[in-house]
């Protein structure tokens, strides 16, 4: 069974569509990109998916370790909790375009605040606070910042704030890792290092979504990748097939504003 | 004779500083609750603080006094009695509900400064929205309203001389006194010095805070 599925997921702003319903499943370990031009519904599916946004239809399923999880059915009919809510998000995690720091916490406080708090009241809080300082540790090592834990948000580059913020991700070892086109806010000479930190991830079979408009990372990372437009996707398989020979008309148009296909 | 307007004048600013803390200690609070008011999506509530809001920002706060003092009585409900304690009490409550609107409309700018992303932020990593106020919002909402409540507070050190006009005997109220009882202005202006002299005090104390919190941006 897929580690995460989709089904027919819609979400309506008022009147306004903006996915039609949008199914896929992802293997654990596989990285998927999704692709597509802005307005499309991309970053509507991410928090919808993190439940920033409610969905308006459709379902939401994990299935790890523990087994299988509905996170959302639509067809249920009934409000999430917010505690039902909060246990749903720490499946997922998710890096932002703008990073999204706290900035009063030094980098590794970052990483460790909601380890933290959710030792809290635990019988062995000590014990739990110690592992949790490490594991921050070894995470922000991970990403290279290893030598710049008590570094301030405002001290550190753009790059090296989008690592922290995927240390800071991952401390809550979430099954599936989610991107807002992580490198869209940064200067093009600092991009590299992040999309580095996602391929050594890849490479670790951390199981990923990531929106990007880095075609040439896609093609490189991506064991699927989604064409999204209009709320729809409109082509997917493996990056040789959407982004080396798409078949859709679509997905050519979009591509050639890229300099591809 | 400088002393005994000293003595006077001593007497009437730790009157005033009772009215500076007490207001403080009641409108911080109030305006907080009363800033969560006004941005409840539930419109019956916003409407009304922020109305609410609109009267007591629009309106002297000599005028409040008063009223506030005078109208009851005038309607048959003499709730603040006679006594000096009653004059007391009721200029507490016109400045605590005066300052909570200035507060009000701090703390809400405040809050709303905070870009979005940060909640998010927290929402994502499983925070619940308590947590995230205290933990993540407060202390950059504080970074963010020192310089304003700074300028509000030194203000507040000011209007305190308002209360004389429901005789409230503060350190102007007795400096004015020398005038009628000796024939002495000087103590009048004197009080002055008072006033710019903890504010002076005040002054270093935000410096100092802006300082201290010099350490994030935000």
């Amino acid at each position: 069974m897929a580690l995460l599925e989709v089904t027919d997921l819609h979400k309506n702003f008022d009147q306004l569509q903006v996915l039609k319903g949008i199914s896929f499943s992802l293997e654990k370990g596989q990285t998927l990109s999704i692709i597509g031009p802005s307005g499309g519904g991309k970053t509507t599916l991410l928090r919808c998916l993190n439940f920033l946004e409610m969905p308006s239809a459709g379902r939401i399923a994990i299935n790890d370790d523990g087994g299988s999880h509905v996170l959302f059915d639509g067809s249920a009919g009934r409000e999430l909790k917010a505690a039902q809510i909060r246990e749903n998000r720490l499946h997922f995690g998710l890096v932002f375009q703008s990073f999204n720091l706290f900035p009063q916490y030094t980098a590794l406080q970052n990483v460790s605040l909601a380890p933290r708090l959710r030792a809290k009241g635990k019988e062995d809080r000590k014990a739990q606070l110690r592992a949790i300082e490490e594991k921050s540790v070894e995470l922000l090592r991970r990403v290279g910042l290893g030598d710049k834990l008590d570094y301030y948000p405002h001290q550190l580059s753009g790059g090296q704030q989008q690592r922290v913020a995927i240390a800071r991700a991952l401390a809550l070892t979430p099954d599936v890792l989610f991107f807002d086109e992580p490198t869209s806010a940064l200067d093009p000479e600092l991009t590299g290092e992040v999309l580095n930190v996602i391929r050594q991830l890849a490479r670790e079979n951390m199981t990923m979504v990531v929106v990007t408009h880095e075609m040439g990372f896609a093609q490189a990372v991506s064991d699927q990748v989604l064409f999204i437009d209009g709320g729809v996707i409109v082509e997917q398989g493996p990056p040789e097939q959407v982004l080396g020979a798409p078949t859709e008309e679509r997905t050519r148009q979009f591509l050639r504003g890229f300099g591809k296909g | 004779m400088f002393q005994t307007v000293v003595m006077s004048l001593n007497e009437g600013f730790v009157k005033s500083l009772e009215i500076f803390a007490l207001t403080l200690l009641g409108a911080i609070p109030l305006g907080l609750i009363m800033s969560f008011g006004s941005m409840s999506s539930f419109k019956p509530l916003s409407g009304f603080v922020r109305t609410v809001v609109w009267i007591f920002r629009g309106s002297p706060l000599m005028i409040q006094l008063l009223l506030i003092y005078y109208a009851p009585g005038m309607l048959g409900y003499n709730i603040w009695g006679t006594g000096s304690s009653g004059r007391f009490a009721a200029a507490m409550a016109a400045f605590i509900l005066n300052y909570a609107c200035y507060f009000s409309e701090i703390f809400r700018g405040g809050i709303e400064s905070i870009p979005r992303g940060q909640k998010e932020a927290g929402q994502v990593l499983g925070m619940t929205g308590t947590q995230i106020f205290f933990k993540v919002t407060l202390l950059q909402v504080i970074k963010r309203i020192v310089p304003p409540m700074g300028n509000e507070i030194i203000t507040l050190v000011k209007d305190t001389s308002l209360v004389r006009v429901i005789s409230v005997y503060e350190v102007m109220w007795n400096g004015q006194a020398f005038i009628k009882s000796s024939g002495l202005i000087w103590p009048l202006f004197f009080t002055a010095v008072y006033y710019l002299a903890f504010n002076g005090l005040l002054t270093i104390l935000f410096g100092w805070l802006e300082k201290k919190l010099d350490y994030f941006k935000v």
